[in-house]
């Protein structure tokens, strides 16, 4: 009962905010965030006492007072100013809520529908209700039910059978924090038609810096033969909290691949979560990540293989210094009608002081018989042969060092197929290493 | 004189495996180093290179009469030392020829002269790759990654050409070559042969001789060169194996 009573407490002020949760919208929208509200209140934050979030303390956030961060006065000047956002096709969410002034959405092909989510709501009926909170499940992940409860907008992508985005679309979070420990639930649905294509960019970025909590969670619906390509960059402020769900459900023969690059935060929670529903779906779940000083990165994935002749692939790599703590969990589901399914996972870290640690657990749970499935995980420190014949080619120390961090950098790098995004993603992330680079040298 | 070895004693992994080298090698020069395994013969070529793992425990080394061993690896390679690795690294992720435009241009700005931009670069290894038979898949990859034996080989002769060393120190650069890449391998030693170079060929066969010719043959054994000669003395141990040496040759000093 103790823990209980001490539960209720803590949760108070949250419910706090619960009760001024938004009102508007469609009967079963507010539906849903009646429920999620009554679950939360049940199911509260979770503890490092859940297995699922052993080595993640969220204790910092449940135990700050964040009020809902207000709408900002923020100029299309300062959001281009931002190192992301620059593709033509820009959807900007601004503090939770959709931004029509600094979208950039003309040129969309016929049928396509991107921008708010909750106008999408009222004016996309025959849609919207139908996916929307399908796969993002609020009755057993507390922060789920609270951006269910909380969202005040967010984006919507729909794209019809059959039609295929030549142009990447990017969906731009900007958070501008204010004087006040601010939060904002960013929601995203995704849906996209039998053999149709996309690819999407959902990027988190802070416009001044400061201490804020981002609670995401994206749904992603990737009818028959579709193609999505995915990726997700976290770069909010170093004193932020990032907690993210990323739900994929593709049907048979869809093709859905993410790549997550998280380079900000200081307390950082990315799931993804992918059900391969139909036979022959295709999933692959990429991710690199950059941890220093004290921060906190947590990836866990799950794939789960519910159907035949499935193949996955799933390549983690990331680069920790100072006190970083890193964490990765990568789950794999074999469901027992899933034969034929082909699943492979690689965890990679490289340490880069001796005071970084990471956990890294591979889980996998096969209940069919004719698959295959293979993982490998490797952490350590540079490898000192490399750096012994880089140097025994006249490359210094550092240049030796600098380079295989890049190298090993470039492997997730390389796969970006949007250009001005490899190129954004390559420049920030060099910059963060030398930087810590400098540091761990005390230059 | 371009090196000079006196009385060099190494350590690895906590035994003393070097126990008293002495080695004149002058500008011209081609010194073949022979001997059974476990003599000392690697150790004597990572020691030169700077190896972190070889702890050099006495003795002295001079190159161009500069104590060679106060210097960082890299700053050797920038020198003009040279060494082909006997198990040279996979480095997953770095380009080759990536790799050796930022090997050229540190040793070139070393020497105060300008870096190469990429179109330098590219007419000279296209030059040099030539001679090695390096075509241009084996540039695009990942340095030494995925390659075979004798690629992995034909590509540290490959990055000599291309660095041009006045010491090039080639450890038991034969081994695993079947006689083809052997050829080629020898071919790009040979070209780069000259007066004001010189090399240590480390090896365990006389096969590798046949080809690159030495001036000088010296015999190590138990941490000792106990045999110096012409190059007829590789044709000896040929014949008769390392036995004889190292039961009953006294030590000679080179």
């Amino acid at each position: 009962m103790a823990t209980t009573t001490q539960l209720a407490e803590k949760l108070q002020p949250w419910m706090g905010v619960l009760d001024g949760r938004p009102h508007g919208g469609p009967r079963w929208m507010q539906d849903l965030r009646d429920r999620a509200t009554s679950r939360f209140a049940a199911l509260g934050f979770p503890t490092v006492r859940e297995e699922e979030w052993r080595f993640t303390n969220v204790a910092p956030i449940a135990g700050t007072e964040f009020t809902i961060a207000p709408p900002a006065p923020v100029s299309a000047a300062e959001v281009d100013a931002l190192p992301y956002g620059s593709l033509p096709l820009r959807l900007v969410v601004l503090n939770g809520r959709f931004s029509v002034e600094l979208s950039r959405l003309v040129g969309l092909p016929s049928g396509v529908r991107a921008g708010s989510l909750t106008a999408a709501a009222t004016e996309h009926a025959e849609v919207v209700p139908r996916y929307f909170g399908q796969l993002a499940d609020f009755s057993t992940r507390g922060f789920v039910a609270l951006n269910t409860a909380l969202a005040t907008d967010g984006a919507y992508v729909y794209i019809p059978d059959g039609v295929v985005m030549a142009q990447p679309l990017e969906i731009l979070y900007v958070s501008a924090a204010g004087s006040v420990p601010e939060m904002s639930q960013a929601r995203t649905l995704i849906v996209a038609g039998e053999r149709s294509q996309l690819r999407v960019v959902e990027t988190y970025v802070s416009l001044n810096g400061g201490s804020y909590f981002v609670n995401a969670v994206t749904e992603v619906f990737a009818g028959e033969n579709a193609i999505i390509d995915h990726y997700k960059v976290q770069q909010e402020s170093v004193d932020a909290y990032h907690i993210a769900s990323l739900y994929v459900n593709a049907q048979r023969s869809a093709n859905f691949s993410s790549h997550s690059f998280s380079l900000g935060g200081k307390l950082v929670r990315n799931e993804a979560d992918a059900i391969l529903d139909g036979e022959g779906a295709e999933c692959t779940l990429n991710g690199l990540y950059l941890a220093d000083r004290e921060r906190l990165v947590d990836n866990h994935t799950s794939i789960d293989h519910a159907k035949a002749h499935c193949p996955s692939h799933e390549i983690y790599k990331g680069i920790i210094g100072g006190k970083a703590r890193a964490i990765f969990n990568g789950k794999i589901i074999v469901r027992q009608d899933a034969q034929k399914t082909n699943a492979k996972q690689t965890n990679r870290a490289l340490l880069l002081s001796d005071d970084a640690s990471i956990n890294t657990k591979p889980q996998l749970e096969i209940f069919a018989d004719d698959v295959k499935c293979t993982h490998g995980a490797a952490i350590g420190q540079l490898d000192e042969d490399a750096i012994f014949y880089l140097r025994a080619r006249g490359l210094n120390y550092f240049e030796a060092r600098d380079m295989l961090i890049h190298a090993f950098a470039g492997e997730i790098l390389d796969r970006v197929q949007i250009e001005p995004l490899k190129a954004a993603l390559e420049a920030e992330l060099y910059v963060q290493l030398a930087r810590d680079l400098a540091e761990i040298d005390g230059i | 004189m371009m090196l000079e070895v006196k009385n060099l004693q190494v350590r690895a992994e906590d035994k003393q495996i070097l126990k008293g080298i002495d080695l004149k090698v002058n500008a011209g020069e081609v010194h073949a180093i022979m001997g059974p395994n476990g003599s000392g013969k690697s150790t004597l070529a990572r020691a030169l290179s700077g190896h972190p793992e070889y702890q050099v425990t006495g003795g002295e080394v001079l190159f161009e009469g500069k104590d060679l061993l106060e210097m960082d690896p890299d700053e050797r390679a920038r020198e003009g030392v040279f060494m082909a690795f006997q198990y040279p690294v996979e480095i997953a992720g770095v380009n080759n020829a990536y790799f050796l435009k930022a090997a050229l241009n540190a040793k070139r700005k070393h020497h105060g002269q300008p870096e190469l931009d990429a179109m330098e670069f590219m007419e000279l290894i296209t030059e040099k790759s030539k001679l090695l038979d390096i075509n241009q898949a084996m540039l695009q990859r990942s340095v030494n990654e995925g390659f075979s034996g004798g690629e992995k080989k034909r590509n540290e002769i490959f990055q000599m050409a291309l660095l041009e060393p006045k010491l090039a120190i080639l450890d038991e650069t034969d081994s695993g070559l079947d006689i083809d890449a052997l050829k080629i391998v020898s071919n790009g030693v040979n070209a780069m042969r000259s007066p004001d170079r010189a090399a240590i060929v480390v090896t365990h066969y006389q096969r590798l001789l046949e080809y690159i010719v030495p001036d000088y043959v010296h015999v190590l054994s138990g941490g000792r060169i106990v045999k110096s000669g012409g190059k007829e003395l590789a044709l000896e141990l040929e014949k008769k194996g390392y036995g004889w040496i190292e039961t009953g040759a006294e030590p000679v000093g080179a």
